[in-house]
């Protein structure tokens, strides 16, 4: 038997129903409806994976998080109502197979011969490419444990570097808008495919857990750039421009080496913040002002007094009246610092329509960059610019979560199995 | 009738089969599954016919409980005391959201019963909504002995017809299922009683009606997917553990008195139950 037709027995439903029983092979076999298609229709979709726009799902990192990024993106917290530590288990085990089908273009289970129960795929994307879907999965502080209870008998496995955020300067954090025990990350060149694959986890997951908060971003798709620039952000400005991109870079700056735990190694950090910009004043602001902002030029992206968008950046140049270009106060003066705390940006623009008490657009930048400590990396940058940024004006923080990515799951296994 | 025959006779896997299947060609896979429909078929058709049947029974007895109630709400509607027509309105209606799967299919009397404002044209409104309307929005019961009267006409009619409900195991399946898709679609969120905000009472009923429903069909359950049956007992607990933190001495506390948590909490615990409970469509399988 194949590994494909393996994993294939152990539906959704199945899951469902667990009640504490156990194990994949005490699963196999309970309960045997549906699973004769999945025998047949399956099978010869394994290479699918090698298909142009599917990214494989598994490996040694999760996908969704050196991956370039896609257009499109979900990205929900969710909080555990169960207190077994088996019910999370079956949930990983069942989210792992359903992503790995759906990363294929796969349905997350066959449709099977009784027409009088919902079938196990919700179906919007049905016959739709892969469009380079990523799911990609972190634990929460609240995950180890919550009101000072060890929930599921893992405490000892949190690392130190997974706590929440302390709170910086002018921060507007909404408690609605934080933490979680769980999140989940989609992210795909094609907005169907991406909620159809947040939707379906989300189905798994009912009466295991419950929405905590949800996001949605965007960015402009590859057919409206042509020239493949630098994404650009709600304030019109290019940004992605300084950010790791080799593989060294990403060991030394994104992966873990499991030495705070052994279970999060080749995994990482994500930080989430979701920053509301200021879309109406910033648009009265003028031009010199949002370039000073920034400390780069609006257009080209060139940093203030440099030729080219990709110069490398001299802080100390000066302009005729003796004054930095870059003014000391710019968000890049300030992200960058000395040099020595860098993080990995995967940001994307929201936009959730209207602000209804002041008929605005509710808009912004949902922040989320990733490290192997957020506390090393992450939090020096952000108080520097807390204090002083010239950009704090035009946002608010409002959302701040922090999760930890275990690393990729390999054929057979599945996320977090490190961990449990 | 039709679409039921279909079903119960395509065949199905059984656990036994399933471990077969690895090594067996389809043809003899096929072949089984054969075999083991025909000696399966028989005895779940006879249970669930025993199962309709006890549905059709327990719609008699809801049906019969609405007309007593109704029957005393519309006498104190009549005599003027709207104190006592308020009290006895929510308890009245439960009975009929229980059955609400069987009352809907009488097509003409379920909205003259049950529908809200705006559901049907402001002339032709009449049954409970209308009256808890006036009774609510103008204190009053003067005006309302017409609607009064028509509504007794209406709840008996449907309990006549009742005795002629077309129930089906499907009826059963997509039913519990419906039960608890009204409980989040409008009762969570209050639009049920938007004048009297007994909608916990709704709430209750409808659930009540769906549990009934998979009581009724748990001998085929356990059989068929006894762990489906443990989970579904399990979230039903939950459910009603929930809904214990809002009762009173005499019922339930008004919907004005849920915060937006007390809403979410009753919305996630129908969602835990609702989805499992969707796949109560296995005890069609031969
Ligand atoms: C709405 C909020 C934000 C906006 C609009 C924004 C925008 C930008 C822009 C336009 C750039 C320059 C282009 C580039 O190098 O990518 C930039 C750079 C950068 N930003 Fe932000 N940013 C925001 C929040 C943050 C936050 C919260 C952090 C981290 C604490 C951060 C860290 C950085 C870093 C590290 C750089 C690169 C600096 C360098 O070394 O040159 N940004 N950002």
């Amino acid at each position: 038997m194949s590994d494909e037709s393996k994993s294939n027995k152990i539906t959704r439903r199945e899951m469902l129903y667990r009640t504490g029983a156990g194990g994949l092979g005490l699963l196999v076999g309970a309960s045997g409806f549906g699973t004769i298609s999945a025998l047949g229709k399956t099978l010869d979709k394994e290479d699918k994976q090698t298909a142009e726009d599917a990214i494989p799902f598994y490996g040694t990192h999760q996908s969704g998080i050196i991956t370039k990024p896609q257009t499109y993106i979900y990205l929900i917290s969710l909080d555990l109502t169960t207190n077994q530590l088996s019910d999370v288990r079956d949930l990983f085990k069942e989210w792992t197979m359903a992503s790995a089908h759906m990363s294929k273009a796969e349905l997350v289970g066959p449709y099977t011969d009784n027409s009088y129960v919902p079938p196990e795929d919700t179906g919007e994307a049905d016959g739709l490419s892969a469009s380079k879907l990523t799911i990609t999965y972190g634990f929460g502080p609240t995950f180890f444990d919550k009101n000072g209870s060890d929930r599921f008998g893992l405490a000892s496995k949190k690392p130190k570097q997974l706590k929440s955020l302390p709170s910086f300067a002018g921060d507007q954090i909404e408690e609605q808008w934080t933490g979680g025990d769980l999140c989940v990350q989609v992210c795909a060149e094609d907005k169907q495919v991406a909620f159809h694959a947040i939707r379906n986890l989300i189905r798994i997951g009912r009466g295991i857990v419950t929405l905590r908060w949800m996001q949605s971003g965007f960015q402009r798709t590859p057919q409206a750039d042509k020239k493949k620039g630098t994404p650009r952000n709600l304030f019109g400005f290019k940004d992605g421009t300084v950010n790791p991109s080799t593989d060294k870079e990403f060991n030394d700056i994104v992966w873990s080496n499991g030495s705070e735990a052994p279970w999060i190694k080749n995994g990482s950090y994500m930080v989430m913040r979701r920053i509301r910009m200021l879309l109406e004043v910033w648009d009265r602001t003028h031009l010199n002002e949002q370039e000073m902002t920034f400390g780069r030029e609006k257009r080209s992206g060139a940093p203030l007094g440099h030729q080219d968008e990709f110069d490398d950046i001299n802080f100390d140049k000066k302009d005729e009246s003796g004054n930095p270009h870059i003014p000391v106060d710019s968000h890049i003066k300030l992200a960058r610092g000395d040099g020595s705390e860098k993080i990995l940006r995967r940001s994307y623009s929201y936009s959730s329509e209207m602000d209804p008490t002041r008929a605005q657009l509710d808009a912004g930048l949902l922040f989320i960059s990733y490290q192997k400590d957020p506390f090393k990396q992450f939090v020096p940058i952000q108080k520097r610019m807390a204090g002083m940024d010239r950009m704090n004006e035009y946002i608010r923080h409002i959302g701040s979560a922090v999760f930890a990515c275990p690393g990729g799951a390999s054929k057979g296994g599945y996320i977090g199995d490190s961990l449990f | 009738m039709n679409k039921f025959t279909k079903v119960a006779s395509i065949s199905l896997l059984i656990p036994g089969l399933l471990l077969a299947g690895c090594n067996t060609t389809e043809q003899s896979q096929a072949e089984e599954a054969k075999k083991t429909e025909e000696s399966k078929t028989a005895t779940y058709s006879e249970e669930l016919e025993k199962a309709v049947d006890s549905y059709r029974q327990y719609g008699l007895e809801q049906t019969d409980l609405f007309v007593e109630g109704t029957t005393a709400f519309v006498e104190a509607v009549k005599a003027g005391n709207l104190e006592k027509a308020k009290e006895l309105y929510p308890t009245a209606r439960m009975p009929f959201e229980r059955v609400e799967p069987i009352a809907e299919s009488f097509g003409d009397l379920d909205p003259k019963i049950d529908a809200r404002e705006g559901d049907v044209p402001e002339e032709e409104w009449t049954g409970y909504h209308r009256l808890e309307k006036i009774h609510w929005e103008e204190n009053t019961t003067e005006g309302t002995a017409e609607y009064a009267d028509q509504l007794l006409n209406d709840v008996k009619s449907l309990r006549a017809k009742i005795e002629l409900a077309d129930v089906a195991p499907q009826t059963l399946v997509t039913g519990a299922v419906d039960l608890l898709n009204e409980v989040s679609a409008s009762k969570i969120t209050g639009e049920e009683e938007r004048y009297s905000h007994t909608d916990l009472y709704d709430f209750a009923a409808n659930v009540d009606g769906s549990k009934k429903i998979v009581d009724l069909l748990s001998p085929i359950l356990e059989e068929k997917d006894p762990e489906l049956l443990d989970t579904l007992e399990q979230r039903f607990a939950d459910v009603y553990t929930a809904l214990e933190d809002y009762k009173t001495e005499n019922g339930y506390v008004s919907y004005t008195d849920l915060t937006e948590e007390d809403t979410q909490k009753l919305s996630k615990v129908i969602d835990a139950l609702a989805e499992p409970l969707s796949q109560i469509g296995v005890v069609l399988e031969g």
